[in-house]
């Protein structure tokens, strides 16, 4: 008798738990929590990781506050997105002359296997001369991809080579390192020369 | 009597021609236009081929396969972009031309992904492509070797 009473305080114990355990998932994860903010970075000011520019510097998030950011993910194995990627924004850059130069604009290889700083150095070569190219080891890349709310993957083909799946927008923050939105992969030059112009006015706004 | 045979010869002679003829005209009523690859660093890395094809006949052709002898595998993949903005790509497989229907390979979408490159994609350079269609037909198609940063044919 007393033995079952245990038993049934244990059941209602169990259920209890699992009550807590289900409002708790309800309440973060589930329908009954906030609506998700989605994949926005956060803050670079908020950002910890150690890489290496294409010229051999130690950058991290910090090189970025100051000035206007535009990133992106990206590997030179690629045949497809990051060539056309990189291709869209240089003409960004050239259409708004001037005011490029006030931004960083940085590509972040997420095959650091087989994106050196040399091999980097060689392929944004090709593209407008704002652009930078970003390397470091596996563990500094995961970083960044935690603070930028990124995914990466890498995919093995069939003849033996890997590819990699990753995020193909690019990031925009402002000066102070807030991010401000992103441009989808290959929008418009109409819809992404003004929300690049938004970052930049966010600064201005921002120092006076 | 002899009528007859003639007449069944004459039903055979458009039974072959009914079945060979247009079927092996399909794929010679497609035209391909804006034939454009980029320029790649070295052998090791994969290219991409664009290009524009159109079905001028009556009928449906299929895209089966492709060859070229500057690279091991040449295989057509499509770029797919999820709701979370994650680029992946995939085999196209077999692709169906519609009569009368442009057909677009271009960044971010389809395109002839080279693997196993024997030499590099030099700009200015041409390379052949062969399409292989369902009836049999081979279409060989010369692509221009652009930069590294272009967007497009002509851009």
């Amino acid at each position: 008798m007393r033995r079952r009473a245990i038993l049934g305080y244990g059941v209602a114990g169990v259920g209890a738990v699992a009550l807590m355990l289900f409002v708790g998932w309800w309440q973060v994860d589930g329908a009954g929590g906030p609506e998700p903010v989605g994949q926005r970075p956060v803050a670079l000011t908020e950002m910890d990781f150690r890489l290496t520019d294409h010229e051999g510097n130690a950058v991290g998030p910090e090189t970025l506050i100051g000035r206007p950011t535009m990133a992106f993910f990206g590997f030179t194995y690629c045949p497809d997105v990051c060539p056309t990627t990189l291709s869209d924004i240089s003409g960004w850059l050239d259409d708004l002359g001037d005011e490029a130069g006030e931004m960083n604009v940085v590509f972040i290889t997420v095959d650091p296997e087989r994106d050196t700083v040399e091999t980097m150095a060689e392929y944004v070569g090709y593209f407008h001369p704002a652009i930078r190219g970003w390397t470091g080891p596996e563990e500094q890349i995961a970083r960044v991809a935690d603070g930028f709310h990124a995914t990466y993957e890498r995919v093995p083909t069939e003849s033996g080579d890997s590819t990699m799946n990753h995020s193909a927008s690019v990031f925009l923050f402002a000066a102070s390192g807030r991010f401000v939105t992103m441009i989808d992969y290959h929008e418009p030059r109409e819809f992404a020369v003004p929300k690049i112009r938004r970052a930049l006015e966010e600064e201005t706004e921002g120092a006076t | 009597m002899k009528e007859k045979i003639l007449t069944g010869a004459l039903a055979a002679l458009l039974t072959f021609g009914g079945l060979s003829t247009p079927v092996a005209a399909d794929s010679q009523e497609i035209l391909v236009d804006d034939v454009w690859a980029r320029a790649t660093i070295g052998v090791s890395r994969p290219a991409a081929v664009y290009f524009t094809l159109r079905n001028t006949g009556g009928d449906a052709v299929k895209l089966i396969g492709f060859e070229t002898t500057i690279a091991k595998r040449a295989e057509a993949h499509r770029l797919k972009i999820d709701a979370n903005g994650i680029s992946t790509m995939e085999p196209a497989g077999e692709i169906l031309l519609r009569p009368g229907n442009d057909l677009v390979f271009e960044p971010g979408g389809l395109h002839i992904m080279l693997m196993g490159l024997q030499e590099p994609l030099v700009e200015g350079d041409s390379i052949q492509l062969d399409l292989l269609f369902d009836d049999g037909g081979r279409m060989p198609v010369n692509v221009r070797v652009r930069g590294i940063a272009a967007r497009g044919p002509r851009n």
